[in-house]
């Protein structure tokens, strides 16, 4: 068990850095920072200056060697757009796309689960055929494009919610959120609507193939032959059994949502981190755009590395497999 | 009896593919999403043919135009049947010009992320080994990240331009295919007409190329399909975030990120179009995929 956590902690470790040479060659090799850097008007010897001070006449595997060293300081250089610290940046931006992210896969949760098992035991019907067909219309839609069509309807056409903008929030721990101020919920309903989307197809799909197994086994026969009724073979014993894989893939997808987040902030000028990263790449602000990379690199390792080790812990096959192969 | 007697009395071939078509044609939604899929491939392939005007000619546009409602008429009586953008251009010509585009770069960068997909799948499922470890870790290590972190990764790096949309695209796409192919041909490996076709002693490409790839066809066209509309959806929302194609030859997904400026004022149509033929386009897609799965899966033949 130590030897396989171990092993996995070892292969995220190479995982990020992997994904670091990747990111360090891809955006300061290819182009020049000092071009950025310097002021168009700058002469030979500022443009010396400014390359020895920032060590880029060093051999590549030197500053690649400097760049981790500061990485695993948290330093990950400082913005060139707002002038501070890039990773408190990007942190201080993080509660916002939390927030978005999990309330999104909550409302993928709530609309998906109960669609989904209608579908499922009414798989032959209309109602059943449409809720499949509505499920690919959600997985088709472009993701930005049905958020305009939100803001058009919602915000231009009918006024009802604000068209963008986080809005009012609540004050927890030092951080802000939307969900503590109902002044700000108006706010979050578009973007977390939008986000959700095409989760909610993917809960439908899920909870409709299970609940179509389900209905199959023999503890749903024998709860039927005990007399018990639809409502609770279905709200009570099928649920239980078809929501393990589903909450499991939501977990799974919230680093999803975290990275797709960047198209929803967009849309509806969310101040999350994807925002930041969009704004970044426009004004090429480098500091920003590696450290948000990194940052969210590394949270994808630790998910991976989380979910691998609570699998082995629940399944032992899995470790023997990794440790044969 | 003479011979063409003896031909007229045998049934029809059931050949694998007169088998699939029948069973295609079985679903009316799947077989109209075709036709849908024809006819806007057509539309886009006759891009210049088919449209009132181009919107990328300067002699043909007007910026008196600019911002007519779907069915306006110009001062010079020019009919407007989706309206017109900021520039003046036809909405309609923009739109299809803008399929073109999105059709040209997702199809290219299929194809080509197909070909080394498949050649890597095939590769590591036929040679095994280090070569299978080095390739399938690598395969495993690019699918934990979503696909638009990678996509934006490799664009914010190399910047905007077709080429770099299309190799995006295609890093993204690859791996899907050599793990699909990978599977099957380690399934295939083992039947008996591969180990028939070793012992005739035939070049390996041979084996590979004539034998087993085709074997492996029925799951990679299914994914083929689905990857294709993600790989539309995905460009239109790089477009959108600035960093796909090009502003002078717009994709559908940069023609509504375009619209998006005019929604607040009300102007919806410059945003409402484009989308709704991009959602048309990868939900046929989508339909045809959905389908096909169900039509190509052994499992739900027996």
């Amino acid at each position: 068990m130590l030897a396989f956590i171990l092993r996995r902690i070892g292969q995220s470790a190479f995982v990020i850095l992997a994904m670091a040479a990747l990111v360090f060659l891809s955006v300061f090799a290819i182009g020049n920072p000092i071009d950025i850097l310097l002021a168009p008007d700058a002469d030979q010897i500022e443009r010396e200056q400014a390359i020895v001070r920032l060590g880029l006449d060093k051999p590549m595997w030197e500053q690649f060697f400097v760049f981790l060293v500061n990485m695993l300081h948290g330093d990950l250089g400082r913005s060139f757009v707002h002038g501070s610290d890039a990773v408190h940046l990007i942190l201080g931006r993080l509660p916002a796309t939390l927030e978005l992210a999990i309330v999104a896969l909550f409302l993928a949760a709530l609309v998906g689960v109960p669609l989904g098992v209608i579908a499922g035991m009414k798989s032959d019907t209309w109602v059943g055929r449409s809720i499949m067909t509505g499920s690919i219309v959600g997985f088709s839609l472009p993701n930005f494009w049905f958020g305009i069509m939100m803001i058009l309807l919602f915000a231009v056409e009918l006024q009802w919610l604000p068209s963008g903008g986080r809005g009012p929030t609540g004050t927890l721990f030092g951080l802000e959120f939307s969900l503590l101020n109902p002044a700000g919920w108006p706010n979050l309903i578009m973007p977390a609507m939008t986000l959700a989307i095409y989760k909610v197809s993917l809960v439908i799909r899920l909870a409709c193939a299970g609940t179509r197994e389900a209905l199959l086994q023999d503890y749903v026969r024998f709860a039927r032959a005990k007399g018990l009724s639809r409502t609770r073979i279905i709200g009570v014993h099928v649920l239980k059994n078809i929501l393990i894989p589903i909450v499991t893939v939501l977990g799974l997808e919230l680093g999803s949502m975290i990275a797709f987040a960047v198209v929803t902030e967009t849309v509806f000028a969310w101040p999350g981190m994807g925002k930041l990263l969009i704004d970044s790449i426009a004004r090429l602000d480098r500091p920003v755009i590696v450290a948000y990379l990194m940052i969210v690199v590394a949270m994808f390792a630790m998910i991976n590395l989380i979910v691998d080790i609570l699998y082995s812990v629940l399944d032992p096959r899995v470790r023997i497999t990794e440790t044969a192969g | 009896m003479t011979d063409a007697a003896l031909v007229t009395t045998l049934p029809p071939v059931e050949t694998p593919f007169r088998i699939f078509v029948s069973d295609f044609v079985r679903n009316k939604i799947a077989v109209s999403a075709l036709a849908i899929i024809v006819v806007l491939a057509l539309l886009a392939i006759f891009a210049p043919w088919v449209t009132p005007q181009n919107p990328y000619d300067l002699t043909q546009i007007s910026i008196f135009d600019n911002m007519l409602k779907p069915g306006e008429k110009s001062m010079d009586g020019k009919f407007f049947l989706l309206g017109s953008d900021e520039q003046g251009r036809d909405m309609l010509s923009a739109m299809i010009y803008g399929l073109r585009m999105s059709l040209f770069v997702s199809a290219t960068a299929t194809a080509i992320a197909l070909l080394v997909g498949v050649s890597m799948g095939v590769t590591a499922a036929y040679f095994g080994g280090r070569v299978d470890t080095a390739i399938m870790r690598l395969v495993d290590l690019q699918l934990s990240f979503p696909a638009i972190l990678i996509a934006l990764i490799l664009l914010a790096a190399l910047g905007k331009g077709i080429d770099k949309v299309i190799l995006a695209l295609m890093l993204v796409q690859w791996a899907y295919y050599a793990r699909t192919v990978r599977g099957n041909a380690l399934v295939e490996r083992r039947r008996e007409y591969i180990e028939a076709a070793q012992c005739l002693a035939l070049p390996r490409y041979i084996i590979i190329f004539k034998h087993l790839l085709p074997n492996c066809l029925p799951p990679l066209i299914v994914v083929a399909t689905v990857q294709v509309a993600h790989a539309i959806s995905l460009e239109a929302t790089l477009s959108f975030l600035g960093v796909g194609v090009p502003i002078t030859e717009p994709s559908l997904g940069l023609l509504i990120s375009n619209g998006y400026k005019y929604i607040l004022s009300g102007k919806y149509w410059v945003s409402v179009f484009p989308g709704l033929m991009l959602l048309l386009t990868i939900l046929s897609i989508n339909l045809v995929g959905d389908h096909l799965r169900d039509v190509l899966n052994p499992r739900l033949k027996a």
